[in-house]
């Protein structure tokens, strides 16, 4: 495997691959380095045939993930039919929502379309294989719902124990469809940075897979692999801009590395740019946008006081390289109000038919006021990540449109929905004629 | 007045094997200073040259992380408890 090392991202120490994620000397965040001078020897469309010929799941980019022993399960093409394999994710051409954006080219990457319907099961096979590698037969993780959701799952598909840790005051649908795997749920009297807080503490004290503490690395790096699949999707090619959300920033910096990495292998054309990357954060908990409009490359942590709560996290770990990354791309950081998020979360849902939970809401209505700003050309071809399923936050809609509830009668049908969807439409046709 | 230290352990190695310490000061800037002055090489690892926390380290006093507070100017009580972690933890 291509895989060599665990390495500081701050000073460039070295450490073997081990369940390390911090740098003794510096204290920066290790990264998994790898050598990839021999994956394309055969030719690059040799390793494009490779990678269309493997699994129907992340694993088919082995080669660029931090396993030592390669796809786990049984070999070959069966490989990774073990566990709940992640991954290859619808990519959708959304014309109506560009159309209504004035944008030329929009694609939704509708990552809710997952095993436990987040991108996270992405992140959770990489880790728990490792884990797994590694010998551990407990995983565990510091979670704002989603992760929470993956852990469990994944612990029940692979039979290893689990432990949850959530904020106390969760949204009840990711709390049940966490419990309902069978893990040990600990609901935290805090907010999110409090569980990671206790987490970190704790991954010093037990001999667990923290999927996000201790093995971090290996992690954050199954997020490398939205970014593969947008450019498969795409016919190898890549996009101008990506929109996607920033919690800790390491989903964002992760799909821009992705994108580095294949252009650099040249398994997308090297002629277009690397695209821009916009973050999108909620106001109520916008440490990197802030940072990002300030001109400042650290985060101050704040108190996050948001519906979008699986981006709540007002100490993000990888704030300061979400904020280079959106510079050197060209790209930005902006927030949006949670008003803005729930129109953000019905304006994908009416144009798409994919409905999102409040994190979508965000990010769908960050490209809505990039491209009212005019930050958009027309012309660019521009990726918008989905990373979670409405489902998951119903409260964010609830009252948001109207029933109509009525006698089961032809009359009543009339009388009491048709005049009313009729006056609608005369009130709509007013509104655009004037 | 006593305050005490909790070392993580990524740190344990350049503090003697530490898991905490007992140390005396009336901020958290003090307390630190005599940590280091203790532990000679945490000084290099963890405060960046112009005597700041580096980028990566989060101090937390009762579990409150001190940016919330005065920072290093924070005022630290009699059996007070700080914890140094890691900041690259979490998320997604």
């Amino acid at each position: 495997m291509a895989v060599r090392n665990l390495k500081c991202r701050e000073c460039g120490t070295e450490y073997p691959l081990e369940a390390l994620y911090v740098c003794e000397r510096c204290f920066g965040p290790l990264e998994v380095a790898y050598d990839h001078s021999r994956v394309a020897e055969g030719g690059i469309s040799e390793l494009r045939r490779r990678i269309q010929g493997g699994p129907q799941n992340i694993w088919r980019y082995a080669d660029f993930l931090p396993l030592q022993g390669g796809p786990p399960g049984p070999s070959g093409r069966l490989a990774s039919r073990v566990g709940l394999p992640a991954g290859c994710t619808p990519l959708i051409r959304a014309d109506r929502l560009a159309q209504r954006l004035g944008l030329h080219e929009v694609w939704v990457k509708n990552d809710a379309a997952n095993p436990t319907h987040s991108f996270k099961d992405r992140v959770v096979s990489v880790a728990t294989a490792r884990a797994r590698e590694l010998g551990y037969q407990v995983i565990a993780c510091a979670s704002t719902g989603n992760l929470a959701n993956s852990v469990a799952a994944h612990g029940a598909a692979l039979g290893l124990e689990s432990y949850v840790f959530i904020p106390a005051d969760l949204e009840e649908q990711k709390v049940l469809a966490t419990g309902v795997y069978g893990t040990r749920l600990v609901a935290v009297k805090g907010n999110y940075d409090d569980v990671n807080r206790l987490c970190t503490e704790l991954s010093a004290e037990r001999d667990w897979a923290f999927v996000n503490v201790n093995l971090r690395p290996y992690y954050a790096e199954g997020s490398k692999t939205l970014a593969y699949e947008i450019a498969e999707q795409l016919g190898w090619e890549l996009p101008d801009r990506v929109v996607a959300p920033i919690a800790s920033g390491s989903l964002f910096t992760k799909i821009a590395k992705g994108f580095a990495e294949w252009r650099e292998i040249g398994l997308v054309e090297t002629a277009r740019p690397l695209p821009r990357m916009n973050g999108a954060q909620a106001a109520g908990c916008a440490p990197v946008a802030s940072a990002f409009a300030a001109g400042h490359d650290v985060c101050r942590p704040v108190k996050p006081d948001t519906i979008a709560r699986s981006l709540a996290i007002g100490n993000p770990a990888d704030g300061p390289y979400a904020l280079e990354e959106a510079r050197r791309s060209g790209g930005g950081v902006d927030s949006v109000t949670d008003e803005e998020i729930r129109a953000g979360i019905a304006l994908l849902a009416q144009s798409t038919g994919i409905f999102t939970e409040t994190a979508g809401g965000v990010t769908t209505a960050v490209l809505a006021k990039l491209a009212r700003r005019g930050d958009i050309d027309p012309q660019e071809r521009v990726v918008l990540v989905i990373t979670g399923e409405g489902l998951k936050t119903l409260d964010a809609v609830r009252g948001s449109f109207q029933t109509h509830t009525i006698e089961p009668s032809v009359e009543a049908f009339e009388s009491e929905v048709e005049s009313a969807v009729s006056s609608t439409a005369d009130a709509a046709a007013a509104v655009v004629g004037g | 007045m006593a305050v005490t230290v909790k070392i993580p352990t990524q740190l344990r190695a350049a503090a003697a094997g530490d898991a905490e310490a007992e140390l005396e000061g009336q901020t958290v800037q003090e307390v630190l200073d005599g940590l280091f002055e203790r532990y000679g090489e945490l000084r290099e690892r963890i405060s960046d040259g112009d005597g700041s926390l580096r980028r990566f380290v989060n101090v937390y006093l009762g579990g409150e992380d001190i940016r919330f507070l005065d920072g290093l100017q924070t005022p630290v009580a009699d059996g007070a408890e700080l914890t140094i972690l890691p900041a690259v933890a979490g998320g997604c």
